[in-house]
């Protein structure tokens, strides 16, 4: 329950009495303050600094430092306030939190000073209100890649016992690891270098053979940049094959983009050697030389920077997809306009709207070729709108990948997107799982709650004390409110799970064979329980309808110790249903003294679901009858 | 089209562009209609600021402690000092996390809004409360047939009857046990019907209404169940 409508539960409470001439059963007894405390000031001494609020703020979040009983711990009898030894300057926030009911987190202020004194005081910090959440998970980022930075510089140190697979990995993708790895590292990158300059060089026109005109380099001495090719293609095949070997996960390895641009820049060679001179493949052939030119991004694995730019662009891919097309829409309706508009003069190079492009492309991007001007004064005044807009469109997201460069650039992070999607999504269910809390905080209170009121038969005050710990005068109000809503309907609430599955059942099992052999129990109920004990079982009547034809076994005791019902976790369903009927066999035989109560508490747990708030597989129905 | 045609375009296209800069740099302001910069005044100026403290004492029966307390309260969660009805179904609604609890808001909300003006202020709250609260039975039960009447006019007919359980019944949402049928709301206004609607006329009325309460023990107990929540 949020901060601020705690102040405005009392008004809904009193606002309860609309209910009431509608209801047809008593209603629950209030929880009373026991010892009612006026609402006073607290001071609260931080370092020096005193800070003053009501009781009250403070009771809003029971569930932090603050607001329950932990702070007495810090309290001083002298001067008669709370003296907490922390930084006054973070703490500010923290007492906001409470008057306003928002986080918020300072931006001058450390991340770990922060997030120490939050958890110092309690305070979980998925709570940060959205004003500052993503400045508060942008720092926090950046700090766990520090700290994940320090920890690799640390990782060098060799490991004993890996395998000598592990080595080459570790060998492949960190070439400082040791000598050998550095030697391979330069020996590659040295080949990589001589593959480029030979393809380079092979086009190169050098010299005439006579007769003829000038070849190129590549047709001159063949046989050597053969030879030169084949050293190449050799070195490259056996790391790649030594890399895969090394690999720790091969299929992974084989799909990743080095490892396919390293068998697009070998494969040109083999498929040439494989080749026979035929002509008409030949033709093909010379194209497939072209993917050679791939070797050399072979060099990004050396150099950062490059790795860098490419992640650059993947991450800025929707920038760029914007430019592209915005582009395109520009040059066609410009495209369409200059062709129209130079229709009516002779020998216009405007020929198509298609060949208008080019026009347009290149006066977009201030190229300006000059193989094709408009002549007329429209087609010029158009010209010259085409150029202005060309420079607007492309000078707007070109900072945003020039920012988006220097911000990975600097902080040299990997896939932080992915990751920030999933922390986003484990926030909010986190703060829904919290929220849902106290819905089911209800139905998990109702155990303890009427544990309260069988307790105020009993009046024993150290067990009241031990079980009313748990909720706080707030939350108890709260349920108390929930429950006069509950007996006003005549109907429970019950949580998600058990009423799917009760519902389920019902529909297959068969219904009538129980009831009769239940509401002959009703008669039996001892007359002085009849009326409360009859109410509870007109909605128990529906639950275990679904028929049990399995043998009661009796798992837990008729004398059930108050204690004792907090650890009882009753295995499976259909011994759970049994029970329910033991229980209804048991107003015949108790007899109905007020002083010798034994509340029998019959609780339904959910079919073990997996979730992720160990409390949560707490939540049953409770039915209670007090005998 | 022709030569001429696009001459035209082009000469329009560039007297365009022209004119929009200059009103860019504000050279030449084109007839402008009134602007509507009042339109943003409406709002933020409305403030409410409640009765002195004297006054409220003596129409209610707080102390001057808890006045200062309930009013904190409530202008920390309003604190322009009025409540509108979507800010009172949303704090409504949070009590109730697992139904909807905003229809049953509504009805509260007329109900503590007496001069109908569409906000509750803070006079409205207290003197609201103060019935609730520290009022005889007779006044409470006055106050929740001013709730079930939803017209105001001294007749609680059966539509309005339904239309209250129904929105009593959403508070309790889906997951309920026994499952909240359709026709529940309907069979507990005709028992309600039949016990309160004496003359058998089809409305209740207040006299009626007081007169069985005050007959019924389980009611009457339960108008005694909050005296302590301030």
């Amino acid at each position: 329950m949020a901060a601020g409508v705690a102040a405005w539960l009392p008004f809904a409470r009193a606002a309860a009495i609309g209910w009431m001439p509608v209801a047809n059963l008593p209603m629950p007894v209030a929880p009373t303050e026991k010892n009612k405390r006026q609402d006073e000031l607290i001071i609260l001494n931080v370092s020096g600094r005193r800070f003053e609020t009501w009781r009250n703020t403070l009771d809003r979040y029971p569930d932090t430092l603050l607001g329950s009983s932990e702070k007495e711990f810090f309290y001083n009898e002298e001067t008669k306030e709370y003296f907490f030894d922390r930084d006054p300057d973070v703490f500010r926030s923290v007492l906001n939190f409470y008057r306003t009911g928002k986080l918020h987190y300072p931006r001058y202020e450390c991340i770990s000073s922060y997030d120490e004194e939050l958890a110092f005081f309690g305070i979980i910090s998925e709570i940060i209100g959205d004003c500052c959440y993503e400045e508060y998970k942008d720092r926090k980022r950046e700090n766990a890649e520090r700290l994940m930075d320090d920890q690799e510089d640390n990782k060098d140190a060799k490991l004993p016992n890996m395998t000598f697979r592990e080595t080459m990995w570790r060998a492949f993708e960190n070439p400082h690891t040791s000598t050998m790895a550095l030697v391979f590292y330069y020996v590659t990158g040295f080949f990589i270098a001589v593959s480029v300059i030979t393809n380079v060089v092979e086009t190169v026109p050098c010299g005439t053979v006579p007769n003829q005109k000038e070849v190129p380099c590549g047709e001159r001495y063949t046989v050597a940049f053969f030879c030169m090719d084949t050293a190449c293609v050799m070195i490259f095949t056996v790391e790649y094959l030594m890399r895969l070997f090394a690999a720790p996960s091969r299929y992974r390895f084989m799909r990743s983009v080095m490892s396919i641009i390293d068998v697009v820049a070998i494969l040109p060679y083999y498929i040439g050697l494989v080749m026979t001179d035929n002509e008409d493949v030949s033709g093909a052939f010379v194209t497939l030389r072209v993917f050679r030119v791939f070797r050399i991004f072979k060099f990004s694995r050396h150099s950062q920077g490059l790795r860098i730019l490419g992640y650059t662009l993947k991450s800025c891919a929707s920038e760029l997809g914007f430019l592209l097309f915005s582009l395109t829409m520009a040059i066609i309706i410009f495209a369409t306009v200059m062709f129209y508009a130079e229709k009516g003069s002779s020998s216009s190079k405007f020929t198509s709207i298609p060949a208008s492009f080019w026009y347009t492309i290149v006066t977009m991007t201030t190229l300006g070729y000059g193989d094709m001007v408009p002549k007329t004064i429209a087609g010029k005044i158009f010209g010259s709108i085409c150029s202005l807009s060309g420079v607007l469109v492309i000078a707007l997201p070109v900072p945003v990948i020039v920012s988006n460069f220097s911000r990975i650039y600097h902080q040299n992070q990997r896939a932080d997107k992915r990751r920030a999607q999933k922390v986003q999504k484990a926030r909010l269910a986190r703060i829904r799982i919290s929220k849902e809390g106290t819905s089911n905080a209800f139905l998990h209170s109702k155990r303890n709650g009427l544990f309260n009121e069988a307790l105020e038969f009993t009046s024993s005050t150290e067990e009241e004390q031990r079980l009313s710990k748990s909720t706080s005068l707030l939350e108890s109000q709260h349920h108390h409110l929930l429950h006069c809503l509950e007996k006003t309907t005549n109907h429970e609430f019950v949580d998600e799970q058990y009423y799917q599955q009760s519902y389920l059942e019902a529909g297959l099992q068969n219904y009538p064979s129980r009831s009769p052999s239940l509401s002959s129990q009703d008669g039996v109920t001892g007359t002085c329980c009849t009326r409360r004990s009859k109410k509870h079982h007109t909605p128990l009547q529906n639950a275990s309808a679904p028929a049990l034809m399995q043998p009661l076994t009796h798992k837990h005791t008729h004398q059930l110790g108050l204690q004792e019902l907090s650890t009882i976790h009753i295995q499976s369903l259909s011994t759970s249903r049994s029970s329910l009927n033991m229980r209804v066999d048991e107003p015949a035989s108790l007899n109905c003294q007020s002083n010798q109560i034994t509340t029998a508490i019959i609780s339904i747990p959910t079919p073990p679901v997996a979730t992720t708030d160990g409390d949560l597989t707490h939540h049953n129905v409770v039915k209670v009858s007090a005998l | 089209m022709g030569l001429d045609g696009m001459e035209v375009i082009a000469i329009a296209v560039v007297i365009g562009l022209f004119v929009v800069v200059l009103k860019q740099f504000g050279v030449w302001e084109p007839l402008s209609l009134e602007d509507s910069c009042e339109g943003d005044l409406e709002l933020s100026m409305v403030r409410h600021q409640p009765e002195g403290l004297d006054q409220l004492q003596a129409q209610t029966q707080f102390t001057r402690k808890e006045l200062q307390s309930l009013y904190r309260g409530f202008k920390n969660e309003c604190p322009s000092g009025l409540v509108d009805e979507e800010t009172f179904k949303s704090i409504y609604s949070q009590f109730f996390p697992q139904g909807d609890a905003t229809t049953y808001a509504h009805f509260l909300f007329n109900a503590f809004d007496m001069d109908r003006s569409g906000s509750i202020r803070f006079e409205d709250f207290v003197i609201g409360l103060s019935v609730l609260l520290r009022g005889s039975v007779t006044e409470k039960l006055r106050w929740a047939f001013n709730l079930y009447d939803i017209n105001k006019d001294g007749y609680v007919t059966k539509e309005e009857m339904m239309a209250i359980m129904t929105s009593i019944y959403d508070m309790m949402g889906r997951y309920t046990l026994p499952s909240v049928r359709d026709d529940s709301p309907y069979e507990h206004v005709e028992r309600f019907f039949q016990k309160m609607d004496r003359n058998r006329d089809g409305v209740v009325t207040i006299d009626e209404f007081i007169e069985t309460c005050q007959k019924d023990e389980n009611i009457m107990a339960s108008m005694q169940l909050f005296e302590n929540v301030i």
